[in-house]
């Protein structure tokens, strides 16, 4: 589904990503880890399209096209999702409003008709149910006043309405009380089928209790440094990056 | 709703200043430039009473001793008042008696810019009356509002009609010697729309003047004059466009309005004159005054203004609060792209006591333009526990446009209460990126984004203008951003 080959990516002339390398298939979880300032949050914005980036080498292969020929907004209506670390706020637009527009232009993309009120509201009405996101909030303006519990679960609930084919969640579960976190990985674990696929980007394994990934990642200084299983995530857990750095930093000088 | 906004979002695309067409029809011009002789050719073109004349000439005279203000933040070349052609009718073989009379080359008009003087409105159920370039084309519904004692007709008629009531109120609100454009306008105005609800009704329907200007190199001067009688209602509207052409036309017209007690009018506009070119060439000056009085107790007044059109905007909607427990309202969106200027935005005058009023402005600048909310609230020495409330915000798109706030408070009442709110944002990349990454194209994200912040002011419009009000907002901004 997302074949990424090494991927360098840079900002105001800053690189970042140094040569990321990264297979995701169909029905797949895969979790990014890694300290502060280690790329995370870039490659999650790299994927989606935010265009202060700059990709300088490599390349992405996102169900069969090249991503980075892709706008912004054709890289989602073709399936892919990005969950917002902080979520924008935008007055006066109501989250049901926005919700319908995003799902009407990735359906007209795709040459679907457009979902009409009562197939909508029949659809949200699900969906609200998998995110236990109250119907007061989605006539509110989008994230407006929101607390950070609220935006996070209204990205769950956007992710669940989109039924995107790849969902980048970018450290959703930052901020999170347990109670939110485990209501956010349900969202996922319900939401996750043989033909989609997930990025979790985190930097707690506490996320990967509630969503069990197939595959972890340790992201440090712009490259995958190590790969694993669930276990990896534990031995971080345990003993910190540290020893991934030291790992690492002998490796350079070797 | 939810359909309206996708509708709107798929309007988006459609491009440029859509009402830029002439239409070709004879018309019948005074000659150009401006002297006494202009006034009474006017009069005499009309068949005005002699008093009327007098009054224009009055004006005239009191207009040649002003001098054209400069305070207001525009800037454009002097306007050479002697090269405008004041008084432009289409030639019509015979008076029209009916609908049926009019010109097909005029109806054609109104149907392509989606007024139809026929069946259609009668669904809809809102009273037109058109006025083309210097005259008032027709007006619908004349014989239903007649029955509840409603007149709604062009001023023209009215002069003949009901002399009584235009010797009484022309110019009650505005006087002609009020501003350097007002008095112009006194001269030379050659038509417009006069509507009057008598003690007690309420108005049926939605009275709706639609202005247009057709003929080159030619002013459009026109009044409106309402007057709501003790206990009536009456929702009107407001809507004007013009083709594109390379020089500037001038449009300065007067709104008056008059609510006796509890009487309520709610005025609307949605201004779409030509705003010029992407450089900036052509487009119209639209330096218009309008004002109403709450003379009686517990009346109200509102106006509402969707300004996306005009090369210039210079005006003002006021409201004067006399009548003890009065409101008067101010909601506004004002939209400048590429090179246009607006300074606009409302006088609040509380002189009754327990008077209360209310500003929204929502300025929006994109491209090269200079938008400016200019307003001011004044409590007088009687006007015991008067209470205002401002809110003027304004959203930039881009970093080539300019914001601006003139807010003028004076308070000689130590028993009132006036609160000013203003906030400035910019569009942020953020929240386009946020848009995109759902799906939602960047138009379309802006269009939404601008709505949203618009959407106080859009909810109070009359909902067969919100609607269009919505698209125009989209299709005035686009390319803004990007």
């Amino acid at each position: 589904m997302l074949r990424i080959r090494n991927l360098h990516a840079s900002i105001d002339d800053k690189q970042i990503l140094r040569g990321i390398n990264l297979e995701i298939k169909a029905g797949e979880v895969h979790a990014i880890m890694g300290p502060n300032g280690s790329g995370k949050s870039t490659l999650a914005s790299v994927l989606a399209g935010r265009s202060n980036f700059e990709v300088t080498e490599g390349s992405v292969e996102f169900m069969g096209n090249d991503l980075l020929e892709l706008s912004p907004e054709d890289r989602a209506r073709e399936g892919m999702f990005l969950a917002f670390q902080y979520p924008v706020e935008i007055p006066g637009v109501s989250t049901t409003n926005f919700i319908k527009a995003a799902v009407n232009e990735t359906r007209k993309y795709r040459g679907h008709e457009h979902l009409d009120a009562v197939a909508f509201l029949k659809m949200m009405k699900e969906k609200m149910k998998l995110v236990q996101i109250d119907q007061s909030l989605l006539s509110r303006s989008l994230n407006e006043g929101f607390s950070g519990g609220e935006k996070k679960r209204n990205e769950i609930f956007q992710m669940a309405m989109l039924e995107p084919r790849l969902a980048i969640l970018d450290e959703t579960d930052s901020g999170l009380d347990i109670d939110a976190l485990r209501i956010v990985a349900n969202g996922v674990n319900q939401t996750r089928n043989k033909d989609n696929a997930f990025l979790l980007v985190t930097h707690y394994q506490r996320l990967l209790d509630y969503i069990v990934p197939d595959h972890v990642h340790v992201l440090y200084k712009g490259r995958i440094v190590k790969s694993g299983t669930r276990e990896l995530a534990l031995e971080l857990e345990e003993k910190g990056y540290d020893f991934i750095k030291a790992e690492f930093e002998s490796a350079e000088q070797a | 709703m939810y359909e309206e906004n996708d509708d709107i979002l798929g309007q988006v695309t459609t491009s440029e200043y859509k009402y830029g067409f002439v239409t070709d029809i004879e018309s019948e011009d005074a000659p150009k430039g401006l002297n006494e002789d202009t006034v009474r050719y006017i009069s005499a073109k009309k068949n005005e009473p002699a008093w009327l004349l007098e009054w224009r000439l009055k004006s005239f005279r009191h207009w040649q001793t002003m001098e054209e203000p400069t305070w207001p933040n525009v800037k454009y070349p002097p306007i050479d008042y002697q090269d405008i052609i004041y008084y432009s009718a289409p030639k019509q073989k015979i008076a029209p008696n009916s609908l049926d009379e009019i010109d097909p080359e005029l109806r054609k008009t109104f149907e392509k810019l989606g007024i139809s003087l026929q069946e259609q409105k009668r669904l809809t159920g809102v009273a037109v009356d058109a006025v083309v370039d210097s005259v008032s084309i027709a007006t619908t519904f004349k014989e239903e509002l007649a029955e509840l004692g409603i007149i709604f007709c062009s001023m023209s008629d009215a002069v003949h009609e009901h002399p009584e009531l235009i010797k009484k109120y022309l110019g009650a609100v505005v006087p002609p010697t009020d501003n350097y454009f007002t008095a112009l306008n006194s001269a030379v105005f050659s038509d417009g729309s006069f509507c009057y609800i008598p003690v007690g009704v309420r108005c049926p329907m939605e009275l709706s003047t639609y202005f247009r200007i057709n003929a080159a190199n030619t002013g459009q001067f026109e009044r409106t004059l309402i007057v709501a009688e003790a206990g009536s209602y009456v929702s009107y509207l407001e809507g004007c466009t013009a083709p594109m052409r390379d020089e500037n036309q001038l449009h300065a017209a007067v709104v008056e309005i008059m609510a006796m007690e509890k009487a309520e009018v709610k005025y609307s506009t949605v201004q779409n004159w030509y705003p010029g070119d992407k450089e900036g060439k052509g487009g119209i000056y639209n330096f218009v005054t309008k004002r109403g009085i709450c003379q009686g107790a517990h009346s109200k007044i509102s106006w509402t203004q969707v300004e996306t059109g005009s090369s210039i905007t210079w005006k003002y909607p006021s409201v004067i609060l006399k009548g003890d427990h009065s409101v008067g309202e101010f909601y506004s969106v004002a939209v400048t792209n590429n090179y246009q200027q607006a300074d606009t935005g409302t006088k609040m005058i509380h002189i009754g006591k327990n008077t209360k009023s209310r500003i929204v402005s929502k300025g929006i600048s994109a491209g090269r333009s200079n938008n400016s909310y200019r307003g001011l609230v004044q409590v007088g020495r009687n006007a015991g526990n008067a209470r205002n409330f401002s809110q003027c915000d304004s959203l930039l798109l881009g970093d080539k446009c300019g914001a601006h706030t003139f807010p003028y408070i004076e308070v000689k009442n130590n028993t009132g209460i006036v609160e000013h709110e203003a906030t400035t944002s910019k569009i942020g990349e953020d929240q386009i990126f946020y848009c995109n990454q759902r799906g939602i194209d960047t138009e379309a994200a802006v269009a939404m984004i601008v709505n949203g912040f618009a959407k106080e002011v859009m909810n109070q419009l009359p909902m067969e203008f919100a609607v269009e009000a919505q698209k125009l907002l989209a299709i005035s901004l686009e390319g803004s951003v990007g």
